[in-house]
């Protein structure tokens, strides 16, 4: 499945680096990936595939919020339909 | 290829403007549970709604964490009791009630509709029955709700039944005053009763509809209120034209919420009911978005003008998004539910009257008001007889869901906790009309040409 991950923290050394080791590690693909800072908050959209990982969609949704929460961060993952209803007719 | 603009936008609507999927409602047709013994009957119904609906809760849940999007109720409609009951020689249909609770309890949802009855040219037996029975029901259950359609623009308004609701409200209200009379909550009082609306405390499955249906009601005052900062001081063309991108935005999920919820689930997709539901919560009110284009406070003069356009405006921009529109589809005004017009009521610039006017132009009626405890029954079917008139003339739905809290005054107010919000008492006229309700018969319908 297409999906969006958004994370968004306080801006420090090393964050996407965490977060693609944590993908990586569960086998999940990053397609495209889009950082700034706004407003001094750290703020990166990734688009990934998780139909390369053997784990469940809720099975990756769980190990990112764990491992967000370990590392500081607000990690979430949401499937891509959702953004393409609201912003593509 | 990523929009972060779009993403980020997405998400700050669902973090901070409280968006999310009002309700997905399954409609179940229990038309082949009826039986002459009433408490066969039950049992039937019991085990056809569970059966029917035993994946609704997981499968509601999957989409709520896979999409990112709260689901806020999970609800079940089924045809009207009157109808399913009629069949079996009980005298009450209490027990029908009480397996609609059980059925809902054991499949985890919020709020099971359709103890109803559809009286508007008259009453079969069985419509009496249920009737009477509702106190009762609403007393002994507690995620039964009921609604009675007594009127229509091709039938004109059952002036007998409307008299009998008004003591069917005040003997609910008495039931429940141990709880600020909360079984008026969940008892709507119809004109033109749509047969799909997912909405409660009015949703059933009518006869017209299939065996089972998905329908789901989305939301968003907020979303409408934060786009609405971005045209102050602008003309109305400008402000019709956002709230429509807007309406279509929410609605465009709201279709895709409806249409995952029905694949997973194996039954077709029923409707998109477009309403703007408010909720208590800051941040969620259409009272707010009144305010915002330019009324010091919800419910003076203009409040009206600036409702038709809001809710003209979100049914054209959601009408485009959805494969099937249906229910109730526009802005609703509950007051208790809604934290702007908890506000304008307790200042006393809302008043019963204005709400009246407004409900003219847009969905529903007269929604989750609160009345002095002391308000007559006859009281009572004179507002349902106003509200009903105005839906039966100008060919729309309406509906009065008023709570006369026993004990309480005006300057009180009945706090129901949840999405039932809280309801400052409001009050009515003490000039009586129980003179025109004991009139009882039948207001024709009205002519439909010469519109003017």
């Amino acid at each position: 499945m297409k999906a969006i991950v958004s994370v968004f923290s306080k801006d420090r050394i090393g964050i996407i680096a965490d977060v693609c080791a944590v993908l990586a590690k569960m086998r999940v693909n990053v397609l495209d990936l889009s950082q700034t800072i706004m407003d001094g908050l750290f703020t990166m959209v990734m688009l990934v595939d998780t139909g390369t990982s053997d784990l469940s969609f809720g099975e990756i949704q769980e190990s990112l919020a764990k491992n967000g929460e370990a590392l500081g961060l607000n990690i979430r993952i949401q499937s891509k339909d959702i953004f393409d209803a609201m912003h593509q007719v | 290829m990523l929009n972060t603009i779009d993403i980020l936008q997405t998400l700050d609507m669902l973090d901070r403007q409280h968006l999310d999927i009002r309700t997905v409602t399954m409609g179940i047709n229990l038309l082949d549970c009826a039986h002459p013994d009433i408490d066969e009957c039950a049992r039937r119904v019991y085990d056809k709604i569970c059966r029917r609906a035993e994946n609704l809760l997981p499968v509601t849940r999957g989409i709520e964490a896979e999409l990112g999007i709260p689901i806020v109720n999970k609800r079940i409609s089924v045809t009207p009791i009157a109808m399913v009951a009629q069949a079996s020689a009980g005298e009450d249909y209490v027990p029908v009630a009480a397996a609609m609770d059980r059925a809902a309890k054991t499949c985890g949802v919020d709020f099971i509709g359709g103890f109803s009855a559809l009286v508007q040219k008259g009453l079969t037996d069985g419509d009496k029955k249920l009737i009477d029975s509702i106190p009762r029901a609403l007393a002994e259950t507690d995620l039964v709700c009921a609604s009675v359609n007594v009127g229509s623009t091709k039938a004109g308004l059952n002036m007998d039944a409307i008299a009998a609701m008004g003591r069917v409200v005040k003997e609910t209200a008495a039931l429940t005053a141990d709880r600020g009379s909360l079984g008026c909550a969940k008892l709507v009082v119809f004109c033109n009763a749509v047969e799909d609306n997912p909405f409660m405390a009015g949703a059933f499955h009518g006869p017209g509809e299939p065996e089972c249906a998905v329908n789901v009601g989305v939301s968003g005052p907020g979303v409408v209120h934060t786009a609405l900062k971005n045209v102050r001081g602008r003309p109305f063309d400008e402000v019709a034209e956002l709230i429509k991108k807007t309406a279509f935005r929410i609605t465009r999920m709201g279709q895709l919420v409806a249409r995952t919820a029905a694949d997973r689930l194996g039954v077709p997709f029923g409707v998109v009911d477009l309403s703007l539901a408010p909720t208590p919560a800051v941040g969620d009110s259409v009272a707010r978005i009144l305010e915002e284009m330019g009324l010091e406070v919800c419910g003076t003069h203009g409040t009206t003008a600036a409702l038709a356009l809001l809710n003209d405006a979100v049914k054209k921009g959601g009408l485009m998004a959805s494969g099937r529109v249906g229910g109730l589809s526009g802005a609703f005004i509950p007051v208790s539910e809604d934290e702007g017009m908890i506000a304008a009521a307790r200042s006393g610039v809302l008043t019963v009257d204005k709400l009246e006017a407004m409900t003219c132009v847009c969905s529903v009626g007269l929604d989750m008001i609160a009345v002095p405890g002391d308000t007559t029954a006859d009281t009572i079917s004179a507002i349902i007889a106003d509200e009903a008139a105005i839906g039966m003339v100008n060919n729309k739905t309406t509906a009065v869901r008023l709570i006369p809290a026993a004990g309480l005054d005006v300057g009180d107010s009945v706090d129901f906790g949840g999405l039932l919000g809280t309801a400052p008492i409001m009050p009515v006229h003490p000039e009586s009309a129980a003179a025109l309700i004991a009139r009882g018969g039948h207001i024709p319908a009205p002519l439909h040409s010469l519109k003017n």
